[in-house]
């Protein structure tokens, strides 16, 4: 059952159009990770699912009640970490999280959310002279002390060290297993791919695909090579009995599953033809390729659509 | 459709029990932190505190100004209530207020169960609380330098609660509307034109044809309405207590409807 869903989502501001047209549910224990460049419409989605603004079109529900008529009664439930700002400069984390759990009837103690975050050892310094990372965290546990049973955070990462990294990915997980619905954004596919049960790619205010990590990055039949420019692509594509391009000067993409057969009968090609191999990836490939595969096509398709205001 | 995760008493309706015992505790939360937040900031308590004090105890104890009270305290003990007033309910507020804004804490506020009324509250009282405490120092400094309050003192109160609900439409109004940076410029101009102007450092009548002007000023309409109270042998204005209510409508009325949050 979606805890969060938006249906058809459409939001402009003016004549600039954020979202186009988003859909996404997010059920209980999952986590879900929008991501996308800057400007794709991932904070304009959150924030209106948020309850920040109503849609132009199309429906958001949370916990089945409207974000902005029901805010009142959904305040009590979620949890939000804007993208930026959100916490007093002039409070430490623990006079923050004391502050922020006092809003709540069942709010988790401050030392364990400092503990948690691993803030303790800061607790008593002003926000304003905390890192970067350390800032996030705070939000982070703002967002997280009043037991919620929906978070959205919006850029959880961004600006965060590797060891902050691995902080937020296990609070992260851990508020899923205990059954929280987690929506996140992120533009970094490293970190979408770590911690989500499911990705939503959004580009240009579209969702433009969707699926379990492993099920993205599996998607593609080819097999990816570097070699001199110039190679002889029709008669590889003989040997091979598969379509190849040299998509850039000096790499190349077969279009055919990544069998063992397809790639001993490359190399035996280039070795046939004195050809070095620069680079060789078949199989599964990494989000960042899915995702460069999948947006780069989506902005092939809109050069030539026209007219379009964003 | 709703799915509850963590049993929660109120899901769905925000307003049970609990949420009155909640909304009473984040109150009182809220509140002391926003006192507490103003009196550690020294910039704060230089317009709050530093400035009605020096002003008090120079213009009172040094012939600068001719005030045409017997006592130059009778003068200027009025002068600074009124100050305190202006400096908390407007400067202090404004100022706090459009940095929360600007640094999103209005906006994050904004999805917790605190609610904008409670929050509005809790500014309120803290503005109250400093209020005060700036009375119980000025006056206790006014007493000391000889200056002995009239019988109007519950009419000075009605004054100053007044001028409170007027300077903090003015403080939302220009917190909630511009910049933070120029909210901070606006609210430390304004806090001297009307230190200057509006009957605080020198007698109203000095300004000749501007005095007109001056009076229709919030600050002005204060001053001359706690004036007479606080002053023995002086009667109170009518036209500055009309004064005074048009600003305590149309400041907030303003700032509910110019209020922006983001």
């Amino acid at each position: 059952m979606a805890v969060i869903e938006a249906k058809g989502l459409h939001v402009a501001f003016g004549n600039v159009v954020a979202v186009e047209d988003v859909s996404i549910t997010v059920g209980a224990g999952e986590v879900v990770t929008l991501i996308g460049p800057n400007g794709a419409g991932k904070t304009t989605t959150v924030e209106t699912l948020e309850g920040y603004r109503s849609p132009d079109s199309g429906s958001v529900r949370v916990l089945g009640l409207d974000p902005v008529a029901d805010r009142a009664a959904l305040a009590p439930r979620i949890g939000v970490m804007l993208q930026e700002g959100g916490t007093y400069p002039g409070l430490s984390a623990r006079r923050a999280l004391t502050l922020f759990a006092s809003y709540y009837d069942n709010a988790r103690p401050v030392d364990e959310m400092l503990d948690l975050t691993g803030l303790t050892a800061v607790a008593s310094t002003p926000a304003k002279r905390l890192s970067g990372g350390e800032r996030r965290r705070l939000a982070l546990a703002l967002a997280l002390v009043g037991r919620p049973e929906v978070a959205f955070l919006d850029e959880p990462t961004a600006g965060v060290d590797p060891e902050g990294r691995v902080v937020v990915r296990s609070i992260v997980r851990s508020l899923a297993s205990q059954g929280a619905a987690v929506l996140l954004t992120t533009h970094e596919l490293a970190e979408a791919e770590r911690v989500a049960s499911r990705v939503v790619i959004v580009d240009h205010g579209r969702v433009v695909a969707e699926g379990k990590p492993a099920e993205l990055v599996t998607t593609a039949q080819e097999i990816l090579f570097a070699a001199p420019t110039g190679i002889d692509v029709a008669s590889l594509a003989a040997a091979l009995m598969a379509p190849v391009t040299e998509v850039t000067p000096g790499e190349y993409r077969v279009a055919t599953a990544a069998s063992p057969q397809a790639i001993a009968g490359l190399t035996a090609w280039l070795a046939e033809h004195n050809l070095p191999l620069a680079d060789l990836r078949a199989g599964r490939q990494s989000l960042e390729d899915a995702y460069m595969r999948i947006t780069a096509s989506i902005d092939k398709d809109d050069a030539q659509a026209s007219g379009r205001t964003r | 459709m709703t799915v509850t995760v963590t049993p929660s008493d109120e899901a769905g309706t925000g307003r049970s029990g609990t949420g009155r015992l909640r909304s009473g505790r984040a109150l009182r939360a809220q509140t002391v932190e926003e006192i507490r937040m103003t009196l550690e900031q020294g910039e704060r308590l230089l317009v709050t505190f530093v400035i009605p004090i020096l002003g008090l105890v120079l213009f009172s104890t040094v012939p600068i100004v001719t005030t045409g009270t017997p006592k130059r305290v009778d003068f200027y003990a009025p002068s600074v209530l009124a100050l305190a007033v202006v400096s908390t309910a407007m400067v202090n507020l404004a100022i706090a207020t459009g940095f929360e804004r600007s640094w999103g804490v209005l906006k994050r506020l904004g999805t917790t169960p605190l609610g904008s009324a409670t929050l509005l509250g809790a500014k309120v009282l803290s503005v109250l609380a400093v209020e005060v405490v700036q009375v119980i120092v000025l006056g206790g400094i006014a007493v000391a330098l000889g200056w002995r309050p009239g019988a109007g003192a519950g009419v000075a109160v009605a004054g100053e609660l007044l001028g409170t609900v007027a300077f903090s439409g003015i403080g939302f109004l220009l917190a909630g509307t511009l910049r933070a940076e120029v909210t901070l410029a606006v609210a430390n101009g304004l806090y001297v034109v009307m230190l200057g102007i509006s009957g605080i450092m020198f007698p109203i009548a000095k300004l000749g044809a501007f005095a007109h002007v001056a009076r229709l000023l919030p600050a002005g309409a204060l001053v001359d309405a706690l004036r007479p109270a606080l002053t023995s042998g002086a009667h109170a204005s009518l036209e500055a207590w009309l004064t005074l209510a048009v600003w305590a409508v149309l400041a907030p009325g303003a700032a509910v409807a110019a209020f922006s949050f983001e």
